[in-house]
């Protein structure tokens, strides 16, 4: 993944489009911690494809400096899948927000893990729909009040955590955006790890959801790092995942130290990437189809 | 069977699970192995076992376009083939069974009544035995020498062992034989030309003629009748590189396929009506990033899960809306499997050089069919053309992906180039690829967005054929099908002339970009135009009309999920131009 080209600073990831995003929103902290991860990686802009879904967090891609693709509302691992498995040399990072990720495109997320494609997803959980001006999302508690559950949310929140090692992702951790050096590393084992990461951070939206605000974060997330958390362990993880009071855990909860990515499992990829493979198909090759028709 | 040049049609008919698969493949191989063009449909039922499954194979020393309009020779697998068939057999017919366990019923004058005491002549208890006996009797039936069926026999048992083949073979003579002594074959016997055909279902050609285009990437969900595409592609996937994923639904097959696209290999997906709804949304995304995708929709009928086995052209109107917005595709709707290998690569060409999605109309009847076809004729490295794409890296800054150029296309780059970083995004988008829907909208620059990706197809006619006029140009009746029925239309205007009607075809196969004006220039010189479409609606015809504002009110349809037989649009063609019909209707005289 390094390259022997100059090093690149954080700031060179920068796009030169500035953020739409309402001043003190959390993505901030997650974009800038994707950027510094970028750079202390070692990796170059034009290797870098980040693909989104829709939300705001999803308009990250516009904001860093790489390729990107700015998709459709939870699609943005079927694209992202596809791009990976065309051009597994590009480092394939997907990013968005928790309804994009957990709501609508919550089956890409079980089967995109399964099958353990080497990609980086960063979602920016901030617990609510902040687009559409302020509704439940899959992550919201019981009780939350919004403006499609006035009267209180009666159905209760997923837990990303446990539903990803669950479905057989390899890499699972949760960060805080408050905290960008932590969320930083965080970011950069899941983009050195072979085979699906989720990551999934704790992005406050100060508009819409002040009930799971930065300060309600800061007070209560606490570093598996400083637990002796058995990483390997995938029980432990899920109940390290599960504790939600004043103490919330952040950190890397689950890595696979065996992960066999679905690309280095696909004989087909052996000869590099499809997407620079020469087009047609040879004599041999006619031959061998054309005999099995006769 | 006519006189003159050789057509038979055999069929197998039982339920499923009873193995009408393997002598169906075993007579099929023996046909064009001499040379002999075959044309087959199995209509069967959304069952594993049970059901009712009737496989028609018609083989003759001529190109067929249909599984024809009569049957010669039934090998009925269970009582219900008899009981639902048997009345449908003409003069000089035969029906084949196993005495043991089916009794025959009336048979019309002709039918030539075969029973054969199939555990009698083979002391065998396996179920599947009787196929081989049946295979056996029809190739006696049918003049053919013995070593012939051997020879094919042995190679199709080879890899299940010695005993087997030997099994099949003993069997098989038993059949034969007693076929020889009992019953009167056909008076003409199978020909042979040393022209070896090949064989293939309209899936199998899809997936070839991908293959041919150079996809490097094919990711559907199993979904009936385009499974074979998927199954073609798996097993093909490590002999020619391809990569190939069976994914959650078609949502994300859509959707991995555009990213891969993105990332310039040529990708594709296959699907049914159904699935192509929902990858619908990702039709815009491929338009709006511009990024050229192949979508496959083999239809079936429907609306909804409909008849998942049955064949219809219903899904028209589904892809000319697919999608939210305003926006241009290609549609096109090739009319044989061979047609469908060609269309494949020449879509890519297009929507590569168009930067947009193309969509490819399959249908049961093609797409199951099996069909033979020269291996001459199959052009494995057709021309490729990648269109404005640029793969070489560059020093120079200042690329806008979606630059306004004249033409409205502009060099595509793809991801891990150097120097051409850009996002690309279903938001509409400036020529930088930067958002204009967000935080500053803007009209001016929106209108132009608009008009580029309109403008891009300004010459799109120039690039695809037009449709042609088949037949005499003064005929008493011209028929318009589109897609698929051509096979059915073009042996319907040889049953009216041999009824003495002269009659013309005229065959759409783009329907986006639709050849307006050629179309329009048949249908107002016809004598009496009559469209023929595989649903109820008429959905071609109300597209045409939407096209060029041209009336015709006369129509042949047929909307029960069985295709077209040749008779009747020959039929409905002679009722309408008797003023007894404006839109027939044909009568499926048979209950499948």
């Amino acid at each position: 993944m390094t390259t022997g080209t100059i090093e690149l600073k954080a700031s060179d990831f920068k796009s030169g489009i500035n953020p739409d995003w309402c001043p003190g929103c959390g993505d901030f902290g997650v974009l800038n911690s994707l950027q510094r991860a970028c750079a202390e990686l070692g990796l170059q802009p034009h290797q870098i494809l980040t693909v989104s879904g829709i939300g705001c967090s999803s308009n990250l891609p516009g904001y860093i400096n790489s390729y990107g693709m700015h998709t459709l509302h939870g699609r943005s691992l079927a694209f992202a899948s596809g791009a990976k498995l065309s051009n597994h040399d590009l480092t394939v990072i997907a990013t968005g927000g928790d309804g994009d990720g957990y709501g609508i495109g919550g089956n890409h997320l079980t089967h995109t893990a399964r099958r353990n494609v080497d990609i980086t997803y960063i979602v920016m959980n901030n617990q609510v729909y902040g687009l559409t001006t302020g509704q439940i999302s899959p992550t919201s508690r019981l009780d939350m009040k919004t403006k499609s559950t006035p009267f209180g949310n009666v159905e209760s929140p997923i837990n990303p955590i446990t539903s990803a090692i669950m479905s057989g992702a390899t890499y699972v951790a949760r960060a805080f955006s408050g905290d960008i050096r932590h969320t930083t590393a965080i970011i950069k084992g899941a983009i050195e790890h072979k085979g699906f990461s989720l990551v999934d951070i704790f992005s406050p939206c100060v508009t819409f959801n002040l009930d799971n605000s930065n300060d309600f974060f800061k007070e209560r997330v606490t570093k598996l790092e400083d637990q002796n958390h058995d990483i390997g362990d995938w029980k432990a993880a899920c109940e390290k995942a599960i504790e939600w009071g004043s103490t919330i855990n952040i950190g890397l909860f689950y890595q696979d130290p065996d992960s066999k990515s679905l690309g280095a499992r696909e004989p087909v990829l052996n000869d590099g990437p499809l997407s620079s493979r020469t087009l047609g198909i040879t004599e041999d090759q006619t031959k061998k189809l054309l005999g099995r028709m006769m | 069977m006519a006189a003159g040049k050789f057509d038979f049609a055999l069929a197998i008919g039982g339920e499923a699970g009873q193995g009408i698969a393997t002598p169906g493949n075993i007579m099929a191989r023996l046909f064009i192995r001499r040379g002999l063009h075959l044309n087959a449909y199995n209509a069967y039922q959304s069952i594993v076992r049970g059901g009712h499954i009737f496989l028609t194979i018609r083989v003759s020393e001529e190109p067929v376009y249909t599984h024809g309009d009569k049957l010669d020779l039934i090998v009925c697998l269970n009582q219900d083939t008899m009981d639902r068939h048997l009345g449908l057999l003409g003069d000089d017919t035969r029906i084949l069974f196993n005495s043991d366990t089916i009794t025959p019923g009336e048979g019309a004058k002709g039918v030539g009544i075969c029973p054969i005491p199939v555990s009698e002549l083979t002391q065998s208890r396996n179920r599947l035995i009787q196929n081989t006996v049946g295979v056996g009797a029809t190739c006696s039936l049918m003049g053919l020498d013995f070593s012939i069926l051997e020879e094919s026999l042995t190679a199709r048992f080879a890899r299940q062992g010695q005993s087997v083949v030997d099994e099949n073979v003993g069997v098989a003579k038993a059949g034969y034989e007693y076929a020889a002594k009992n019953f009167e074959a056909f008076p003409v016997a199978l020909p042979g030309n040393p022209h070896h055909l090949a064989q293939w279902a309209g899936n199998e050609a899809i997936g070839m003629g991908a293959a041919a285009a150079g996809v490097k990437f094919y990711a559907a969900y199993p979904m009936s009748p385009s499974t074979g595409v998927l199954h073609w592609f798996a097993q093909n996937a490590r002999d020619l590189g391809i990569m190939v994923r069976q994914v959650e639904d078609e949502i994300a097959a859509a959707n991995m396929v555009i990213g891969a696209a993105q990332t310039g290999t040529r990708a594709m997906t296959a699907t049914s009506g159904g699935g192509f709804a929902l990858m619908t949304e990702a039709v815009g995304a491929a338009a709006m990033m511009e990024i050229p995708v192949v979508m496959v929709n083999v239809q079936r009928a429907g609306p909804s899960t409909g008849v998942p086995t049955k064949t219809e052209q219903g899904d028209l109107w589904q892809v000319l809306g697919a999608s939210q917005g305003d926006f241009p595709r290609l549609i096109v709707a090739p009319t044989s499997a061979l047609d469908m290998f060609n269309t494949i690569p020449e879509i890519f060409n297009l929507v590569d050089h168009y930067q947009c999605p193309g969509l490819v109309l399959s249908d049961l009847l093609i797409s199951e069919g099996t069909f033979s076809v020269d291996p001459d004729a199959i052009n494995m490295n057709p021309t490729i053309d990648r269109g404005e794409l640029i793969t070489e890296d560059s020093t120079q800054n200042g690329y806008n992906r979606y630059q306004n150029t004249e033409s409205g296309i502009a060099p595509r780059a793809v991801p891990g180039t150097k120097g051409y970083i850009h996002v690309v995004s279903t938001d509409e988008h400036d020529e930088d690829g930067s958002l204009i829907s967000d935080e500053f909208t803007n009209p001016y620059k929106r209108r132009a967005s608009v008009e580029r990706r309109a403008r891009k197809f300004s010459d799109i006619l120039e690039r695809v054929a037009a449709p042609e006029l088949q037949g005499p140009k003064d005929a008493e009746v011209t028929l318009i099908g589109w897609g698929s029925s051509e096979g059915a239309i073009r042996e319907a205007v040889e049953l009216l002339e041999d009824r003495g009607v002269t009659a013309n075809r005229l065959q759409v196969k783009w329907m986006v970009p639709l050849h307006s004006d050629a179309i329009s220039a048949v249908v107002n010189s016809a004598k009496c135009a009559i469209i023929v479409e595989n649903n109820h609606s008429g959905q071609f015809y109300r597209y045409l009309r939407s096209e060029t504002g041209l009336t015709i009110d006369k129509h042949i349809r047929k909307y029960d999920g069985e295709p077209f037989m040749p008779h009747h649009i020959a039929d409905g063609a002679q009722e309408i131009l008797a003023g007894k019909a404006d839109t027939f209707v044909p009568y499926q005289e048979v209950n499948v």
